[in-house]
């Protein structure tokens, strides 16, 4: 049972990423029609806006510390970093530990922008074009803000450390009435499946409750008709793909602690995120999570000892497996909608 | 000639030319000079070319008569190379029955992959390909250890049984791929004053199936299935309004894709008989979409321009280096230099990807038509008549 558990709860953390990328993808799907192939690269982007945050706390200045020699006879050197002599050491070593939550903050206005630019400048021209072109362009577009973040921040994973009080695990299955040792969980973990909750329950209340969110659904149903009513609607599908590319970036900059950013690292999450939607359904923002969560899960199941022993190697294409069934027993995904994507 | 129209013929003898005539043409500059960085007439990278060329023929014949997206391609050059290699261990280290065994293979793998994507169309394929691939990947790499020997690669050994030829030469090494006897990496080097030209045996058997698969490409292209075909990419939906099922065609150029490319990655192997996991994964399928793409979907020699362009391009670009940057702007005064080579300096060596990712999206957004189309362009504009582009010959579809 806290086996089970345990897997459960790791599957809801793997499937936190998917989800939230898997969102964007079906927002960017369900508002604009396009394929976006370069959605990895915006959670590589925000995963890299963690990275400069850290880097920027973390600027530095030498002086010369009388009190200490160094191991020569000569007076030391010491590197205090500006936030630091700011804000009094005590201050500025705290705000220096949550850079990866302060991050947030960054990347917000940052994803919002290069989503913004992105639709402007270069998706707004596909819209007519076949999606094969949808796909090839967005394809181009990832390889070079790949080539681009690797250009300044290289080619090796960054370490990227969430805040003190977060690092290490807790005996989680304590709390839950099991013995001890059952289920020791990080709890990094578990914020990162709390923030993605909070991100996804966001947005859908965003579309939900607000009336720019329901002219978007209005226009997501039926976008002639909204403009028809003399509604703006090319502009609010705008600033929905901000939104997507934000909440990508923001999977991005809370992943980092998790996973040192590597500049391929939106590439190995593209092609994941992309088989969610499908078996999500094109164009359902309730399928895409759903879908991300219930990937998430069967992969940690099968990864299981117990498992794999029976079906070995199992982990690796379960995923697959079942986005091929799926795809051929519902063709239109767990939640899919008529008529989207379909030609 | 050869079932062809005159057009056709002329373009294949064109093609026949540039491959026979490859180690001059790819080797305009002295050996010893300044320039002779970028020769490219070495067997290593005139191999590459012709087996990336036949691949994106393969590829150009499901995506550009059909439409059909596939992102998996990558999988069947993999399962090419793969059994080429086993053939190697198993009975011998002559190439044809390699070749043979892995055209059969890819072509069966091509039949349940495709049998399977193709009840989807669009995007759905795209991703249905892309998830076979990945797989497919994924089983090489580790579940399939057994076969694929997962992340070390296939490689030859000495205790291969090879049961038609010898397990270990006389002096103890592993033998080398040969066709009857040819050694496929025999050399004939040619030198004419200043000039190396290097003959490759393995080359010139590569370059000539090549030749037949290109002229079989252009057969398909011109026969009623190609017409077939077209029609499915115009309008699947009217096609099936009509009472004609489509499915069929369809699988039967996604098989005789996945054909190519299995041949592909069974010529890669016999050139150098290893077999990594890596070559099946979906960036290398990106690969061979971008070659089509670049080079010009939907036409005849699109596909092994774009083949050679990001292959030569991929071995002289990422083999400049700053030193040799500062050599090329050494005429400039000091400060321009620097800053002229610190503007090419992304560009060029490792970041030789920025390069292509920027002209891949020039292309897909300014070219559909790719190099081609481009080529096309720039003649008419020459010309200076203003003729429509309708006008010209049937040879270019724009890659849609």
């Amino acid at each position: 049972m806290d086996a089970i558990l345990l897997q459960i709860l790791n599957g809801l953390d793997k499937g936190s990423a998917y989800a939230l990328i898997a969102l964007g993808l079906t927002l960017i799907f369900g508002t604009l029609g396009v394929v976006n192939f370069a959605h990895g690269a915006l959670f590589m982007i925000g995963a890299f806006c963690a990275v400069t945050v850290q880097r920027i706390l973390n600027l530095s200045f030498e002086t010369i510390d009388e009190t200490k020699t160094d191991f020569l006879g000569n007076p030391a050197k010491v590197k205090t970093a500006y936030v630091e002599s700011w804000f009094g050491p005590e201050t500025g070593a705290a705000i220096i530990d949550w850079s990866v939550p302060l991050a947030i903050l960054f990347a917000i206005p940052v994803m919002l922008f290069i989503g913004y630019v992105m639709e402007r400048g270069l998706i707004k021209h596909f819209y007519k074009r076949p999606h094969a072109d949808q796909i090839l362009v967005t394809f181009g577009l990832a390889i070079v803000l790949q080539e681009v973040v690797k250009y300044f921040y290289g080619a090796n994973p960054i370490p990227t450390g969430a805040p003190d009080v977060f690092k290490g695990s807790f005996d989680f299955g304590v709390m839950l009435g099991f013995d001890p040792n059952a289920i020791i969980y990080p709890y990094w973990r578990l914020v990162y499946f709390a923030f993605s909750a909070l991100i996804i329950g966001g947005v859908f209340a965003f579309l939900q409750f607000t009336t720019f969110g329901m002219v978007v659904r209005a226009g997501m149903a039926d976008r002639e008709t909204v403009g028809l009513l003399g509604i703006n609607i090319d502009r609010r599908f705008t600033i929905m793909f901000g939104v997507a590319a934000a909440v990508a970036g923001l999977a991005g900059v809370m992943y980092a602690p998790i996973n040192s950013p590597n500049y391929h690292m939106g590439m190995d999450f593209l092609v994941l995120s992309f088989v969610v939607v499908v078996v999500g359904g094109m164009g359902s923002l309730p399928g895409a999570v759903l879908a991300g969560f219930l990937l998430g899960v069967l992969e940690s199941f099968a990864s299981m000892n117990e498992v794999k022993s029976i079906i070995p190697g199992i982990d690796q294409i379960i995923i697959y497996v079942v986005a091929i069934i799926i795809l051929l027993t519902r063709p239109r995904g767990l939640m899919g909608r008529k008529g989207v994507m379909e030609d | 000639m050869f079932g062809l129209d005159k057009k056709d013929t002329t373009l294949l003898i064109i093609v026949a030319c540039l491959a026979l005539f490859a180690p001059f043409i790819l080797n305009p500059f002295p050996t010893g000079s300044a320039m002779a960085q970028f020769n490219a007439g070495y067997p290593d990278l005139m191999q590459r070319f012709v087996i990336f060329g036949i691949f994106a023929i393969g590829f150009n014949i499901l995506f550009g008569l059909t439409g059909y997206l596939s992102f998996g391609h990558a999988a069947f050059l993999g399962v090419g190379s793969y059994s080429a290699v086993w053939m190697f261990k198993l009975v011998g280290m002559n190439v044809i029955p390699a070749i043979v065994l892995s055209v059969i293979v890819a072509g069966l793998f091509a039949v349940v992959i495709g049998f399977v994507s193709l009840r989807r169309s669009g995007i759905y394929f795209s991703i249905l390909t892309l998830a076979f691939a990945q797989m497919s990947f994924n089983l090489a790499y580790s579940v399939l250890t057994p076969i694929t020997n997962g992340e070390t690669g296939l490689q030859l050994t000495l205790d291969d049984p090879r049961v038609l030829g010898v397990s270990q030469t006389a002096d103890g090494s592993i033998p080398v791929t040969s066709l009857f006897g040819l050694e496929m990496r025999s050399t004939y080097e040619m030198v004419v004053g200043p000039w190396a030209f290097q003959f490759n045996v393995g080359y010139y058997l590569c370059a000539l199936i090549m030749l037949v698969s290109f002229y079989l490409a252009v057969r398909i292209f011109r026969s009623p299935f190609g017409m077939m075909l077209r029609a499915v990419k115009s309008n699947q939906q009217r096609m099936n309004y009509t009472g004609l099922n489509t499915r069929p065609y369809t699988l039967a150029a996604f098989v005789i894709s996945g054909m190519y490319a299995g041949l592909a990655g069974g010529l890669m192997a016999s050139m150098d008989p290893l077999a990594g996991a890596e070559r099946m994964q979906w960036t290398a399928s990106g690969e061979v979409v971008l070659m089509t793409i670049l080079g010009g979907a939907g036409t005849l020699i699109g596909p092994v321009v774009g083949a050679g362009f990001i292959k030569y391009f991929e071995n002289i670009f990422s083999k400049i280096n700053d030193t040799v940057l500062h050599q090329w702007f050494a005429f400039m005064p000091d400060g321009v230099e620097d800053f002229m080579v610190f503007v090419v300096h992304p560009f060029i060596g490792k970041g030789w990807h920025l390069t292509l990712g920027i002209l891949f999206m020039l292309v897909v957004i300014f070219l559909p038509g790719g190099l081609v189309e481009g080529g096309q362009k720039v003649k008419n504009w020459i010309k200076g008549r203003g003729k429509s582009e309708d006008s010209k010959s049937g040879k270019t579809e724009p890659a849609e």
